[in-house]
């Protein structure tokens, strides 16, 4: 109950700030048209920015989730790929009362990091980098589990899909007044000035003036508040999670591994930054201004949630905030903080964590990747595991350690090339062919053999004496930068 | 005139009673959705436990005491019949598998057996969803136990004979007694 009343002032509040973007798009609209069509230019400035906004935001209603997912490469998974990935967020799922299961994807990329979508709640889902599932622990890995879940139910994608939208209009619309008035600027206006009048033409002047200046400054407005809206809702979501879950040090450390990491996620972009957990862009070292940030700083969430020692609650949440942060907070809507009764934090799960070598990480992200990209693993008697990518057609495979001759589930391996082949189309075919050889990187540790794994799941080896700046995959093709 | 006033209250004082009456039947039913979910739940740990105990017992030969615990325990969560009989016998379960998985550290081959890794996984996950399915259920408890204490749908509950739901607790033994400190 209290979370739908929260969810609805929540919207309230970012509803404001999305009405100021919008006004700030319709001004721009009409300054624009007034500027170019004397006199009557404004409205058809106004209808044609509003037509395109109105677009943008079909096509990403109707096809941003399908887009977004595709765009980070992540691949949805069964039960059994990772069992306890599908068990942690079918437990959120219960904590959070939600109707619907969300899908889980894998993202097949050493980066720990996590994204959900859902435009629509009944078609929401959760993705989460190889990477992470391997670097985190279970109470970690449900923290962040917690955060996507708080965004589903907050219905943050939505929102901030509509605000996107909003944003990219009004810099479209800005880009092309500016640019038009460049290329066309001596020839318009001596156009104008023959037909007007001398006060019309002054006029003319200083709509012209005006709408120069707001369209410089209305990206930069429209940004700002793009950026208010994403970090408001990211505060809430660490705060959702925490009550979802109890245990803020689960989320505390889990952000700590993920900000801490050297790899870099190569998939991520300017459009799908903003809905990772963290942002998987932000240059190391930098100190990121708190107004251009899609995401609060990363130190600040980490002292917030580490400085939650009572209570999991909503109040306890803002305590924390006001406490960090040295002044009050407007990130938990009021009816949040109303509610009575203390959710006490609970222990945590794992009381000794694996001790795992650094080697041992790195084959867990191998064959996770692998098992993503559908390989056929089979064990030999010797104690050996061999992977087979699903391209392989011979039906019978010696074990490299042993020798002895082990059987490939030829069938298991043709159903899956052949469903990929089908899910693919001529369509994904065509896009496969335009994109060419994907780019990811590799870091270098030390001097000696190193093995990693390419997205596709091949294992890729560098020898000592390796200099050169990339390595290409025999089986996919992409090209894999060395750093380092 | 006196009439049509007359009239007007007893229209009024239906339409009360008619959305009082649907209010209850619309809390009474998630207390119960809310309750097939942790039903759901706890069938899934009955199941999952016969599995656990075959897959310890190779390795657990000493610990004859644990497992047959465990079975029993089992066995009478799955006969339990009535809301305070099987908070009782589930937190009785909780408890066994509680000591099972502290047996389960002096044993590393059985630790570092594949299946037994993907049950106790399931197990783990599968307590999880119950402690959380029991969250809400409570929280659906109280809100229809207060709807029918309150006024005035205290009365409308009344008449249609609406009961107070019951709270599903699970005791938690170690939570609550104060540790015994012997410094002999």
């Amino acid at each position: 109950m209290a979370m739908w009343e929260l969810i609805k002032a929540n919207k309230r509040k970012s509803v404001i700030l999305f009405l100021s973007m919008g006004a700030s798009l319709i001004l721009l609209g009409y300054l624009i048209g007034a500027a170019f069509f004397p006199p009557s230019g404004g409205m058809t400035g106004l209808f044609v920015a509003l037509c395109i906004w109105v677009v943008l935001s079909l096509i990403s209603y109707s096809s941003g989730d399908a887009i977004i997912l595709s765009l980070s490469k992540a691949k949805e998974v069964s039960h059994d790929v990772h069992p306890q990935l599908f068990n942690i967020v079918e437990e959120m799922k219960i904590a959070a009362n939600l109707p619907y299961m969300p899908k889980v994807y894998i993202i097949p990329e050493r980066a720990p990091n996590a994204f959900a979508t859902g435009i629509k709640p009944e078609k929401s889902a959760i993705a989460v980098t190889a990477g992470l599932l391997s670097s985190l622990n279970r109470d970690e890995l449900q923290g962040v589990v917690a955060h996507e879940m708080s965004h589903i139910v907050n219905r943050d994608v939505l929102f901030m899909t509509f605000a996107g939208m909003l944003l990219g209009t009004i810099v479209i619309l800005s880009q092309v007044f500016l640019r038009g008035l460049w290329y066309s600027s001596g020839s318009s206006r001596r156009y104008r000035s023959s037909r007007s009048s001398k006060g019309q033409g002054q006029a003319q002047l200083v709509i012209m003036v005006v709408a120069i200046v707001f369209a410089i400054l209305a990206p930069i407005l429209a940004r700002l508040l793009y950026f208010a809206i994403s970090r408001k809702r990211e505060y809430l979501a660490d705060a959702s999670s925490v009550r979802l879950t109890r245990y803020p040090a689960g989320l505390a450390s889990a952000l700590k591994k993920i900000s801490s990491t050297s790899v870099d996620l190569s998939s991520a972009n300017k459009v799908t930054a903003p809905m990772y957990i963290i942002n998987p862009l932000k240059p190391k070292g930098r100190r990121v201004s708190n107004l251009s940030s899609t995401h609060p700083p990363i130190k600040e969430r980490i002292k917030i949630l580490r400085s939650m020692m009572h209570g999991a609650n909503y109040s306890d949440y803002q305590k924390a905030f006001s406490r960090v942060k040295g002044k009050p907070s407007g990130i938990i809507p009021a009816s949040g903080l109303r509610e009575t009764g203390v959710i006490p934090i609970r222990k945590a799960y794992v009381e000794k964590e694996a001790k795992r070598g650094k080697k041992k990480g790195m084959r867990d992200v191998g064959d996770l990747m692998r098992a993503v990209n559908k390989y056929a693993f089979l064990a030999c008697v010797c104690g050996l595991k061999i992977k087979v990518p699903p391209n392989f057609r011979k039906p019978r495979i010696p074990c490299p350690r042993c020798g002895r001759q082990l059987e490939v589930p030829l069938a298991e391996l043709a159903a899956v090339t052949a469903a990929a082949e089908s899910a693919m189309g001529e369509k994904g075919k065509k896009e496969a062919e335009q994109t060419g050889p994907e780019v990811s990187s590799y870091i270098r540790k030390g001097k000696g053999w190193e093995t990693f794994s390419c997205p596709c799941g091949r294992s890729l080896q560098i020898s000592p004496s390796f200099s050169a700046s990339h390595i290409v995959c025999n089986s996919c093709g992409r090209k894999t930068e060395i750093k380092g | 005139m006196w009439k049509w006033i007359l009239l007007a209250v007893i229209v009024i004082g239906a339409f009360f009673l008619v959305g009082i009456y649907n209010a209850l039947v619309r809390l009474r039913n998630r207390v119960k959705n809310a309750w097939s979910q942790i039903d759901v739940q706890l069938k899934r740990r009955h199941n999952l436990i016969p599995n656990l105990v075959e897959t310890a017992k190779g390795y657990m030969t000493h610990e004859r005491d644990t497992l047959e615990n465990i079975t029993k325990a089992r066995g009478q969560a799955v006969s339990a019949e009535g809301m305070a009989d099987k908070s009782k016998a589930e937190s009785a379960l909780g408890g066994a598998i509680g000591r099972f998985m502290l047996v389960v550290e002096n044993y590393p081959d059985l630790k570092a057996n594949q299946n037994f890794l993907a049950l106790q996984e399931e197990l783990t996950s599968t307590e999880n969803k119950i402690g959380f399915a029991r969250q809400s259920y409570n929280d659906q408890v109280l809100f229809f136990n207060n709807k029918i204490q309150m006024f005035p749908s205290n009365i409308v509950a009344g008449m249609f004979n609406f009961k107070a739901g019951e709270f599903f607790e699970i005791e938690e033994k170690e939570a609550r007694e104060v540790p015994k400190v012997d410094f002999s």
